[in-house]
């Protein structure tokens, strides 16, 4: 374990669960801007972007340049940061795939939800290592006190 | 007299926890050369191993992505801004 947290409310995972029913067979994928402070991250907001992979939506996503900027545009408007992303995994595990560490960055929090049969599972958070050999684990807690931008 | 190059938050850790960098350079490819010079962990978060600029990894001079124009040999000048900006890709196995 990395001993990285993410504090994510429950009305928040609730709507990457939602996103990702919507979307099933399909993944979905959307932006996370929250806040870090003394090593705590935190999740405020969720921008829900669209799957750009038209050829091979049901095991691929892409979140366009253009799309990353408008996130970023949106974090800075709300006077917080990108700190990440999610996505789902239909009909797989909620772990990084091959493809997935190719395409990543460290820092970046990495949420993935299984959603099998049309429902949502298991949901885990991952960070890239500074080697890009693989991913830490990050705890994901459901902070006691509701916090929002 | 140099281009700035803008530095990813996700990446700041490896240039020195800087916002931008300024690197006097004629070309793209010599600015971002110029940049994983002076910060070599940056570079394997820019480039696959066989030196190619990793798919992923989309670069602007100004607002215009290389890709449309010559690529590294894009022509840049003084006070311009090179920006990175990632595709976020990724995906289950097959």
């Amino acid at each position: 374990m990395s001993g990285h947290v993410l504090k994510l409310r429950s009305d928040l995972a609730a709507k990457i669960q939602a996103h990702g029913m919507q979307t099933y067979p399909h993944e979905c994928c959307g932006a996370i801007l929250g806040r870090e402070a003394d090593g705590s991250r935190e999740v405020l907001a969720l921008l829900p972007l669209a799957n750009r992979r038209d050829d091979s939506p049901r095991n691929r996503f892409e979140v366009t340049p253009g799309d990353v900027q408008l996130a970023e545009k949106m974090a800075r408007e709300k006077k917080v940061e990108l700190i990440g992303w999610y996505h789902s995994h239909p009909d797989a595990p909620a772990k990084p795939s091959e493809f997935d560490r190719e395409h990543a960055w460290p820092w970046y929090s990495y949420v993935i939800v299984s959603v099998r049969a049309g429902q949502p599972r298991e949901m885990n958070s991952w960070r890239l290592q500074d080697d890009r050999a693989g991913y830490d684990s990050e705890a994901i807690e459901s902070p006691p006190r509701p916090a929002s931008i | 007299m140099a281009v700035k190059v803008m530095i990813p938050t996700p990446l700041r850790a490896y240039a020195g926890k800087q916002e931008s960098v300024d690197i006097s350079a004629t070309t793209v490819g010599e600015a971002l050369r110029g940049l994983t010079d002076q910060y070599a962990d940056l570079k394997k978060h820019l480039y696959s191993d066989d030196g190619r600029l990793r798919s992923f990894v989309n670069v602007y001079v100004n607002d215009e992505d290389i890709r449309y124009a010559q690529k590294d040999q894009t022509p840049v000048r003084d006070g311009d801004t090179v920006s990175i900006v990632p595709s976020i890709a990724g995906g289950r196995k097959n």
